[in-house]
């Protein structure tokens, strides 16, 4: 037919496998002079707005073990609310703040831990804002595509009760698979791939 | 605040059928680590469409030249030289500018340079093993490496890899975001692989799978492979003019 549309298929996910690290993060592998240092390694400096932070936590599987060759990577708004994206409609977001995080799970405690800041609020399409959140995505050896998820605050009671994404989770049960928990300085987020409390997952 | 749009345009929908399921269990560590549970669908949000800016002032001059960024002075590393080159496109088929692409592989041997891979063929002092670059206004991106060697690893009692590149690729919204693995042309491992297999379309499988390029050859040096990347796309075009820097 003419002028039928011809759409192309989406490059088919594969695992990011054990050596992940060489390529993303190649001095957490030991590998150095490569490049000045890992991608996505800092994601504030001296001068970024708003209340620090660190996020820490495990990738756990079936059975109870925390993956030690996992990597992370987080996205996340500013202190106002703002993306530090040129798709952000709304203005320009904290130069000082990069959004975008990655970091390898520890070889020896299976722990990720993020340095960043607490992310303001973000509107849902509908003008509704959602609760503060840190977007997820996980890759690792046995995980064949990439692993969307989202991290909440366990002091935003109220905002959380009203965001939409966690309302769209019918198994009310499962909704604080996605809120951390407040371990001292730190906010805890575990993430559960399978088995009780396996941690939601989303088609995004 | 504004009168600006909340959103911008969502990308077209995955197509789950096309990617490996979570659970294949030919590939053995994918049942521990699987969910088990459906995927919940979400409607993209500003969280997933927007995402952050790579500018090519990141990148060394040798990011793209895995022959060399690791290899010590007047050195280089040992093994079939080969250009890989393609371009990063979206569902509608445009080029897509500015993307991350990373690179990652074994050594001519079949050898990771990383502290768990124990396989016996030796580590090449020259090679590192990874390399990076930003695809141009067209989408395109090329880089110079040597072919890796195939590898046993421990899935079943006698298992290889074919010869294979690890690819990340980071788009312009999170939820473009993708990794995934090149395969080379005529290889007799890519079918018996129970990682290629976790792909459950042979055409899919096929789209991983670089072909001889003899007109990016360089004589009496290189070999050369195409291979394209697709990634997410949507009906905007409000993005093809993005601006660099960070
Ligand atoms: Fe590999």
């Amino acid at each position: 037919m003419a002028n039928e549309p011809r759409y192309l298929k989406e490059t088919p996910s594969q695992t990011a496998g054990p050596y992940v690290h060489i390529g993303c993060v190649p001095s957490f592998a030991g590998i150095t002079g490569v490049y000045p240092e890992d991608p996505g390694a800092r994601m504030v400096d001296d001068s970024t707005r708003g209340e620090r932070i660190t996020i820490v936590g495990q990738v756990i599987d079936a059975t109870g073990t925390p993956l030690r060759d996992a990597l992370v990577e987080i996205w996340q708004a500013d202190a106002e609310g703002l993306y530090p994206s040129p798709a952000e409609p709304r203005g320009t977001a904290d130069p000082h703040f990069t959004g975008w995080g990655r970091q390898p799970t520890d070889a020896e405690t299976g722990l990720f831990r993020f340095d960043t800041i607490r992310p303001g609020r973000v509107p849902w399409p509908d003008g509704r804002l959602q609760a503060p959140h840190v977007n997820f995505w996980i890759v690792a050896r046995g995980i064949n595509i990439g692993l969307s998820t989202r991290m909440y605050f366990p002091d935003e009671p109220a905002a959380n009760a009203d965001d939409p994404v966690l309302n769209m989770i019918e198994q009310e049960s499962r909704r604080e698979t996605l809120v951390a928990r407040r371990d001292g300085e730190v906010f805890r987020f575990d993430i559960r791939l399978q088995g009780e409390r396996e941690t939601v997952f989303f088609d995004i | 605040m504004t009168d600006k749009p909340l959103t911008t345009d969502p990308f077209y929908p995955r197509d789950r059928n096309w990617h490996p399921p979570a659970l294949t269990p030919g590939y053995k560590t994918s049942v521990s680590r699987s969910p088990r549970l459906p995927l919940v669908a979400l409607p993209q949000s500003l969280s997933d469409v927007t995402g952050p800016v790579f500018g090519h002032d990141m990148l060394g001059p040798l990011d793209n030249d895995l022959v060399r960024n690791y290899a010590g002075p007047g050195q280089s590393a040992i093994g079939e030289r080969i250009i890989v080159h393609g371009r990063v496109l979206d569902e509608n088929g445009r080029g897509v500018p500015g993307v991350l692409v990373e690179v990652w592989q074994a050594n001519a041997g079949g050898r990771y340079r990383h502290k768990k891979d124990g396989y016996l063929a030796p580590l090449d002092p020259n090679f590192g093993g990874c390399g990076r670059m930003i695809t141009d206004a067209e989408g395109g991106y090329e880089f110079r490496t040597v072919k890796p060697g195939p590898y046993p690893w421990p899935n079943g009692p006698n298992e290889w890899r074919p010869s294979h590149i690890h690819f990340s690729v980071f788009g312009h919204g999170f939820a473009q975001r993708l990794i995934s693995q090149m395969y080379f042309e005529g290889d007799p491992l890519i079918p018996r692989c129970p990682i290629v297999r976790t792909i459950p379309d042979p055409a899919a499988i096929d789209q991983l799978v670089a072909r001889l390029d003899m007109n990016r050859t360089v004589p009496m040096d290189a070999l050369a492979y195409r291979f394209d990347i697709v990634l997410r796309g949507r009906r905007s075009t409000m993005f093809e003019n993005r601006p660099e820097g960070n």
